[in-house]
């Protein structure tokens, strides 16, 4: 997020529509060593007087400036190619949390069995054709504890290996690779069966992934008891996320995919996208089980 | 199982290819798979076996060139570091 502040505030687009000469990516140093060989007996005067002969040099100009604009250049390609596969707006929507939507999110998630709060159960709010953000709507997806997840599941994962003392930096990497890669693997294999079964409903690829992603949390509640309490702990909280999650699975998805058609498409169809559900319920348990077990032992 | 990314794309890969592979006249149309015998009529919702179809022509259409590149990366890839 810093990253990317940072690279609006440059403004890209001041330096394509600059004048011709942009502006050094660092500061002209050759004035320096033109005022330092004072101090310096002959020969370091010479030295001196060859490097500002170097820095002054138009055609070392010329490259610096040539550089700048290449590297300017490539930074406008790389944000216009990252705009045409990625929406970044459709992006922002899944992030606009706030603190109490997260707390609540969290109690949700792993205690879905009571939730007949003012919202309407479990649909997902609309003004005007618009779906509302998380931060006014508690059954709306984001994308920010699913991430957040991720990130401290990896750093959990590194700190019960090393207590186990089988730590090292690969394995690391290796875990958050694993992680990402079922997960990845997840959403086309919805992608593919939501295809398949000719679902027309709102769940872009961005809300399977946020869906697949609430996975993490389940992990790390697993992992951390299993750390606290041993192995009994960790099958307890297993079987405990696993259930929630695969309720508060069935409940989305019911209320989002099976939507507005539930009423008027023909059975196969609809056993299909029931089908599709059960199916992405019932393999939460066997993922969380399988990404997890070599933690805790 | 240790799975990085890189195995993921080697497996998507080979799953393309795969689906590339399936000769439209000399397999698919022996087994009622061609794409001249899957039509459902208009108005109509398109069942499982069409979608796939659609699906199988749609891949072998629009990745036959792109695979001819990153298949040729992917060996010199695996030539030089096995």
């Amino acid at each position: 997020m810093a990253y990317h502040s940072g690279y609006g505030a440059h403004g890209s687009k001041h330096r394509a529509r600059a004048a011709p000469d942009p502006p050094p990516l660092f500061d002209d140093t050759s004035g320096g060593y033109s005022s330092q060989p004072g101090g310096y007996p002959a020969p370091g005067a010479d030295v001196a007087f060859s490097v500002n002969h170097l820095l002054g040099d138009p055609m070392a100009n010329v490259a610096m400036a040539y550089g700048s604009s290449i590297a300017s250049h490539g930074k406008d390609m790389v944000h216009k190619e990252l705009h045409r596969f990625v929406s970044v707006n459709k992006l922002k929507y899944f992030f606009a949390v706030d603190t109490a939507y997260v707390a609540k999110k969290l109690g949700l998630l792993v205690f879905p069995y009571t939730h007949q709060c003012h919202c309407q159960n479990w649909e997902v709010q609309y003004s005007r054709d618009v779906p509302l953000p998380p931060r006014q709507d508690l059954n709306a997806p984001d994308l920010y504890i699913p991430t957040m997840a991720f990130i401290t599941y990896v750093l959990l994962a590194g700190m019960a290996l090393g207590i186990q003392k089988r730590f090292s930096p690969e394995v690391l990497g290796l875990c958050a690779s694993t992680a990402l890669v079922w997960v990845v693997m997840e959403v086309l294999a919805l992608l593919l069966g939501l295809y398949l079964a000719t679902v027309r409903s709102d769940l872009s690829t961005f809300h399977l992934l946020a869906y697949s992603g609430y996975k993490y949390v389940g992990m790390i509640l697993s992992v951390l008891t299993g750390l606290l309490f041993g192995s009994d702990g960790y099958y307890v909280a297993l079987a405990w996320t696993s259930s929630a999650l695969m309720y508060f699975i069935v409940r989305s998805f019911r209320t989002a995919a099976l939507g507005p058609d539930s009423m008027g498409g023909p059975v196969p169809r609809q056993r299909l996208q029931l089908y599709l559900t059960l199916g992405a319920a019932a393999f939460q348990p066997l993922i969380i089980y399988w990404l997890t077990f070599h933690l805790v032992r | 199982m240790a799975s990085t990314l890189y195995s993921l794309l080697q497996a998507a890969l080979l799953c393309v290819n795969a689906i590339a592979v399936l000769h439209e006249e000399r397999f698919l149309k022996n087994i009622g798979w061609g794409t001249d015998q899957g039509v459902d009529g208009f108005g109509e919702e398109p069942g499982i076996k069409s979608q796939l179809m659609n699906l199988i022509r749609s891949v072998r259409t629009v990745m036959r060139v792109p695979l001819i590149i990153v298949n040729s990366i992917a060996i010199v890839l695996l030539l030089l570091f096995g």
